[in-house]
């Protein structure tokens, strides 16, 4: 377990390089053509809202989004080793490679696309400072909610897979989750914002970019981490008879 | 959780138990959670440190990564 622990922080730490790269070169044009917008319309207004530049441009799109990238890279990387630990050999007979991918899938589901499509993400500009604590509330509220609504899934189609077949059950746990994030969807608040006059293609932009830095890193992480746990077990393995050795996959 | 082992292929052990997950999943929970807390929220939506030093800092990273920012 503890060896599955540090593998997955440092794909997570590796995910990060794929993810700079998508951010560097989707992500950055948008959020610098948002932050000109920002800055002509307090010009326009006639107040300043960003007031000095603490950290320059440069530092924020070099180290400190590298850095923001790596650090998530290694907390999403040690909680998807978890994930894997508890979902093998318990989703069904899949192999670790099938398992990681798997498990990296529900993730980018859970994690990513459903906040993405209830709350998308903004560019500089777009939010209202004034409902920053209300947003993030109900961002992380809906990723608490959708990873409940996969534990639910998960176990309902474990549930009903002795009865109905894996696959059959497998659809109806997806149904399960389906269903719940549908309910969350329309119970929660609605939370787009715009700031009139802002160029929508640059919002398209920048949430494509978005979605793109994110999904980079959960492939990363499933294929990189299944394929290191599969050569773990395999290499040092295959001699042996394939004794029960639970704590040291 | 206890159930029959399911059966396996080859190379491959058992399930892990939960047992043995858990204090790791505990670990990873405690420093996952910090980690995207000061990239994702800190100086933004909550404070525990004066300033915008880290808002900043992670600025684009944390607009690119999903989270509200400002």
């Amino acid at each position: 377990m503890r060896q599955l622990l540090i593998r997955g922080m440092l794909v997570g730490l590796a995910s990060a390089v794929p993810a700079y790269i998508c951010a560097w070169f989707l992500g950055e044009g948008p959020l610098e053509a948002a932050i000109a917008f920002e800055e002509q319309r307090s010009l326009a207004e006639g107040v300043h809202e960003h007031g000095a530049e603490v950290v320059s441009r440069l530092i924020q799109q070099t180290s400190g989004l590298a850095i923001a990238l790596a650090a998530v890279g290694v907390a999403v990387g040690g909680l998807f080793a978890i994930a894997f630990a508890l979902a093998h050999h318990r989703i069904g007979r899949l192999t670790a490679r099938a398992t990681s991918v798997v498990v990296a899938a529900a993730g980018f589901v859970v994690i990513t696309l459903v906040p993405f499509l209830k709350y998308p993400p903004n560019p500089p500009a777009v939010g209202d400072p004034g409902t920053i604590q209300q947003r993030s509330l109900l961002y992380f509220l809906t990723i608490v909610i959708g990873i409940f609504a996969a534990i639910t899934a998960a176990q309902t189609s474990r549930r009903l897979a002795p009865g109905h077949g894996e696959w059959n059950a497998s659809l109806l746990g997806c149904g399960v989750f389906v269903a719940v994030v549908a309910i969350t969807y329309v119970v929660l608040p609605g939370g787009t914002v715009t700031a009139p006059g802002f160029p929508p293609d640059v919002l398209w932009d920048f949430r494509i970019a978005s979605l793109a830095t994110q999904a980079v890193m959960w492939v990363t992480l499933g294929i990189g981490f299944g394929a290191l746990t599969e050569r773990a077990a395999t290499g040092t393995r295959r001699e042996r008879t394939p004794k029960a050795q639970p704590s040291d996959v | 959780m206890a159930q029959a082992p399911p059966v396996r292929s080859a190379s491959i052990p058992a399930q892990i138990p939960l047992r043995d997950i858990l204090p790791w999943a505990v670990f990873a929970l405690v420093i996952g959670m910090l980690l995207i807390y000061f990239v994702g929220a800190e100086q933004g939506a909550t404070s525990l440190f004066g300033g915008n030093i880290i808002h900043e800092f992670t600025h684009d990273g944390r607009h690119l990564l999903g989270f509200p920012c400002h």
